[in-house]
């Protein structure tokens, strides 16, 4: 099951690989991990989503815990939470498949960034989910190449994390 | 007042009133050193950094204070690694200082440097690499801190050659103010009611207590606790000493190589209350069964560790000693009625006969615990020795330690010297095997220089004894690199280095040979020539 966890850190060096050490040696899958400052310039937030069951769920928070940068840390509800991950896109495209590509990229409210010749970038924020519903749209055309940032995500209503 | 963070870092220490440091120093932490030559601190030069690391944290066990261990960059900082995650796995407070490359050539991979605090990182609480000398008074007070609160553990400081040259206006904190870290120690409330609730329910309690009970100090605790709940305790091997032996409630060590009355009577508990023990392979082998059969509480200062290995009924987090006074404070049922009796510990462990030559290492520990003071420290290191010591402990008010959770060799002489330094009143005896002495006969050397009067016993079979054992057991008996040809003569060896030494090879002069290691007030080497087929057991 893929669960996401908010974490606020002290933003300083070597804050990131203490947390990706963690879960390399402790054996914890990670989905994706992206790490941001927040309005608190002396804070980052770092959003992880990790698959894995309640036990392993939980000894990422409790070891998570454990780092003396780690300030706080949220499981966020799954189903109660506004969750955006930001894609790029390169696809090869001719003048005769552009107007198809560009069907897709209405269809799914993504928008075109750039576009040359032979080539259309496609940028895209939405749910890891619709995501993946884009990329397979795609797949029929030649993609060159796929950037994502990796989910973030806030607690919807007036829940917050706050130092 | 104006001064460099090399005496920035001295004046600290001092400030912290640390009165020993261990350590090797080289190029890149010469600024420390200078200062540190300075001050009043007592530096006792080790023979190899790891062993700096080991003799900190023997002295940290004994003094209930951080212990503080120094080393150059590169090298010398690696070496210190196997300290550090020793002490780490076992919970014990170090503060490690080493030195690295000027600021401007990190990263260069310019002469003897070493990534240390990513090096390290699996294996302390927390690091540090200073950049700016202004922060030393504040990192020092954090990593003090740090390393003594909460589930101890070490941090290290890794200070760059520049920034240790360079001024500050020194000022030591009060306190350390850490947003991120407040260890809680008090235990909840309601989840104190809901244990001494299960107590009430339990036909047979057991406590199992391990080394979070020294960690927090809780050894008075712990025994008037059992006494007036009536519940018995088992311990771990991290636990031994926490509780007398001679304690008619104390059912002695569980876990492979435990007492198996001990573990027999873990597993006809109907209740576990685990104590700053956490559930370790080695203690605890089916932790799923157990969890099933009895209900489980478990206190811990970490929380972390609640649940980890196995299923807990009722969690409780916090300090073992304020846990303890809390659960005293509530406890209103009379003792629980003795459930033990066909789980009394066997008559103490049995010599076996032996060949001729050689003397019973089960003996010998007899002997040992026969003579030696009641308050005597014993470091034991691993392999046989280890469990030869454990299971023969009878010390009624001694500690014992050892290297629990990491099981590294080379352990006992070191720790055995730091923790004589934090008690110098107390006998203090390493007891380890041939092969464990020559990770760790370097230093002999620091014994003389610094005039500390270790008692050392070799357990002599010629053999990596343990991994013998388990190549007879599990590989058909084809030996594997653990017969240890070449060994020296122990005794001249500690001759050489002027320490006095005897060979012990005759069944009727143990207690004579033993009586003369007790009674010497230097340092001396008592090797006992162990027949290589004496089983752990």
């Amino acid at each position: 099951m893929k669960q996401t966890i908010s974490i606020l850190v002290e933003n300083h060096a070597g804050v990131l690989s203490r947390i990706s050490g963690l879960f390399a040696r402790r054996g914890f899958n990670i989905d994706s991990l992206a790490v941001g400052i927040t309005d608190d310039p002396t804070v980052s937030r770092v959003t992880i989503v990790v698959n894995g069951d309640d036990y392993m769920v939980e000894q990422v928070e409790k070891q998570l815990n454990k780092l003396i940068d780690v300030i706080k840390l949220r499981r966020l509800p799954a189903g109660d939470t506004v969750s955006r991950e930001l894609m790029l896109v390169k696809v090869a495209c001719s003048p005769k498949t552009r107007s198809e590509i560009m069907d897709i990229v209405r269809v799914m409210d993504a928008r075109v960034s750039d576009i040359s010749c032979e080539t259309l970038t496609i940028e895209h924020s939405d749910t890891a989910d619709r995501l993946e519903i884009l990329c397979e749209l795609l797949k029929p055309y030649q993609v060159l190449e796929i950037v994502r940032t990796g989910t973030i995500a806030l607690e919807k209503g007036g829940s917050v994390i706050r130092v | 007042m104006r001064m460099t963070a090399a005496q920035a870092m001295a004046e600290c220490l001092q400030r912290e009133a640390v009165p020993v440091v261990f350590g090797l120093p080289g190029a890149a932490i010469c600024p420390f050193y200078d200062a540190l030559s300075q001050t009043e601190i007592r530096h006792i030069l080790v023979r190899q950094e790891q062993n700096a690391a080991h003799a900190a944290s023997g002295y940290a066990r004994i003094s209930g204070r951080p212990g503080v261990c120094i080393a150059t960059s590169g090298p010398g900082a690696l070496n210190l690694i196997t300290g550090i995650a020793t002490a780490y796995m076992d919970s014990i407070p170090l503060v490690v200082i080493t030195g690295q490359v000027v600021s401007d050539l990190l990263g260069r991979d310019v002469f003897q440097e070493a990534d240390i605090t990513g090096s390290c990182e699996p294996f302390v609480k927390h690091s540090y690499l200073v950049k700016r000398a202004e922060d030393i008074p504040r990192i020092f007070k954090e990593a003090f801190h740090i390393a003594s609160t909460g589930r101890n553990g070490p941090v290290l400081i890794d200070v760059p050659m520049d920034v240790q040259k360079a001024e500050l206006d020194f000022a030591y904190p009060e306190k350390a103010e850490i947003r991120s870290y407040k260890p809680s120690s008090q235990g909840h409330p309601g989840q104190i009611k809901r244990v001494l609730a299960a107590l009430k329910e339990a036909e047979r309690p057991l406590i199992c207590a391990g080394g979070g009970v020294f960690s927090a100090k809780a050894e008075e605790e712990l025994r008037v606790f059992s006494e007036r709940s009536g519940i018995p305790v088992v311990t771990t091997m991290m636990g031994i000493s926490s509780i007398p032996p001679q304690y008619p409630r104390n059912l002695g060590m569980i876990g492979m190589h435990g007492a198996p009355s001990a573990n027999r009577a873990m597993n006809a508990a109907d209740l576990l209350l685990l104590i700053g023990a956490r559930v370790g392979d080695r203690a605890i082998m089916s932790p799923m069964g157990l969890s099933q059969s009895a209900t489980i509480i478990h206190i811990d200062i970490d929380p972390a560790e609640i649940g980890k290995n196995m299923g807990t009924d009722i969690p409780l987090v916090g300090d073992a000693r304020q846990i303890l006074l809390q659960l005293l404070e509530k406890l209103d049922s009379p003792p629980v009625p003795d459930w033990t009796a066909e789980y009394r510990p066997a008559s103490p462990v049995q010599p076996v006969p032996v060949k001729e030559g050689c003397v019973c290492a089960k003996a010998v520990m007899a002997s040992l615990f026969r003579q030696a003071e009641e308050d005597a420290v014993l470091a034991a290191d691993v392999g046989q020795n280890q469990i030869w010591s454990a299971r023969g402990y009878r010390l009624a008010r001694g500690r014992f330690l050892t290297s629990g959770g990491m099981g590294t060799m080379g352990y006992s002489i070191p720790a055995a010297y730091g923790a004589k330094l934090a008690a110098p009143e107390r006998q203090v005896i390493a007891v380890c095997g041939d092969g464990s002495f020559q990770m760790q006969m370097m230093e002999l050397a620091t014994l003389c220089a610094n005039r500390i009067p270790v008692k050392m016993l070799v357990m002599n079979n010629g053999r990596l004894g343990m991994v013998r054992e388990l190549q007879d057991l599990h590989y058909g008996g084809r030996q594997a690199g653990v017969l240890l040809d070449g060994n020296p003569d122990f005794a001249k060896l500690a001759e050489a280095y002027g320490i006095r030494a005897r060979t012990l090879s005759n069944a009727s002069e143990i207690d004579r040979c033993v009586q003369e290691l007790l009674e010497s007030d230097v340092p001396f080497l008592l090797e006992c020539r162990i027949d290589p087929a004496e089983p752990t057991l």
